[in-house]
């Protein structure tokens, strides 16, 4: 397919709960295959998505979480992350995982994928999109 | 314009089917086309044949059925969202081993690159859900 437009993916809801997370996650690993420019966007619950250290075995549910740290392999490199919702929630990028790519324009140099956005950041950045999936 | 619709949230517990519905009948009357209609978390619940509501209500999943027989619309039901869910046609059922299908008539199973080709291909994806 020739033609690519800007993909972006917003994530809403806390990772488990509710199966969104883990069913928007399987649409980001097989749209990757579409060479399509593609970005995630963590707010409101959805930040904690990607928060450390997760541990689901209490809750006899699959943890998914790996997973996001493997994105960067699929070229998913610009995962944008709501400011507000961390603060709102009492966390700091320190409380999320370390998700990394390497730039393959730079000598494979690895670099960071999360980028911290402010409200007013969030609208240009939909605003510049061709499709916006919301989870 | 061209649509793509996904859907989100099974019928009755939600309204986002009976909107999408409703969307997707005034785009038509209005001229437009819709590229396809994708089903998808528990969205997939809109595709099964066996939905029995009480005879005063509407019924969500054969007003689709009808809408995509009069417009030859493109329904699209997530193959992985609909295993974990129980809906199937003859062919999934074969291949899982189950002794029944409920795929309703106008609906496909399918997989979610289905969802990204209607993104690439139509000016607007609009997505209906919580």
């Amino acid at each position: 397919m020739s033609e690519s437009k800007k993909f972006l993916y917003v994530n809403r809801k806390a990772p488990y709960g509710t199966v969104y997370a883990l069913e928007s996650l399987e649409v980001v690993l097989i749209g990757a295959a579409f060479e399509q420019d593609v970005q995630l966007l963590f707010v409101d619950d959805g930040v904690f998505q990607i928060v450390k250290g997760q541990d689901t075995k209490g809750i006899e549910m699959k943890n998914f979480s790996p997973t996001y740290s493997a994105l960067g392999d699929y070229e998913v490199t610009k995962m944008y992350v709501s400011k507000e919702s961390l603060e709102e929630r009492g966390l700091t990028v320190d409380d999320l995982m370390p998700l990394t790519y390497e730039d393959e324009d730079d000598d494979w140099a690895e670099k960071d994928s999360i980028i911290l956005v402010n409200k007013d950041e969030i609208a240009a950045l939909m605003e510049e999109q061709d499709v916006v999936l919301s989870f | 314009m061209k649509f793509t619709i996904q859907v989100n949230e099974g019928p009755y517990q939600h309204q986002s089917s009976d909107t999408a519905y409703q969307f997707a009948k005034a785009a038509l009357e209005k001229g437009h086309e819709i590229f396809r209609v994708f089903f998808y978390h528990d969205g997939v619940n809109n595709a099964t044949r066996l939905t029995t509501p009480p005879q005063d209500d509407r019924n969500v999943v054969n007003r689709w059925s009808e809408l995509a027989k009069e417009h030859n619309l493109d329904l699209v039901v997530c193959v992985a969202a609909a295993q974990r869910r129980g809906i199937a046609d003859k062919d999934e059922a074969q291949r899982n081993g189950k002794d029944a299908d409920n795929l309703a008539d106008g609906f496909r199973i399918s997989g979610l690159g289905q969802l990204i080709e209607g993104g690439i291909q139509s000016d607007r994806l609009v997505v209906f859900g919580d």
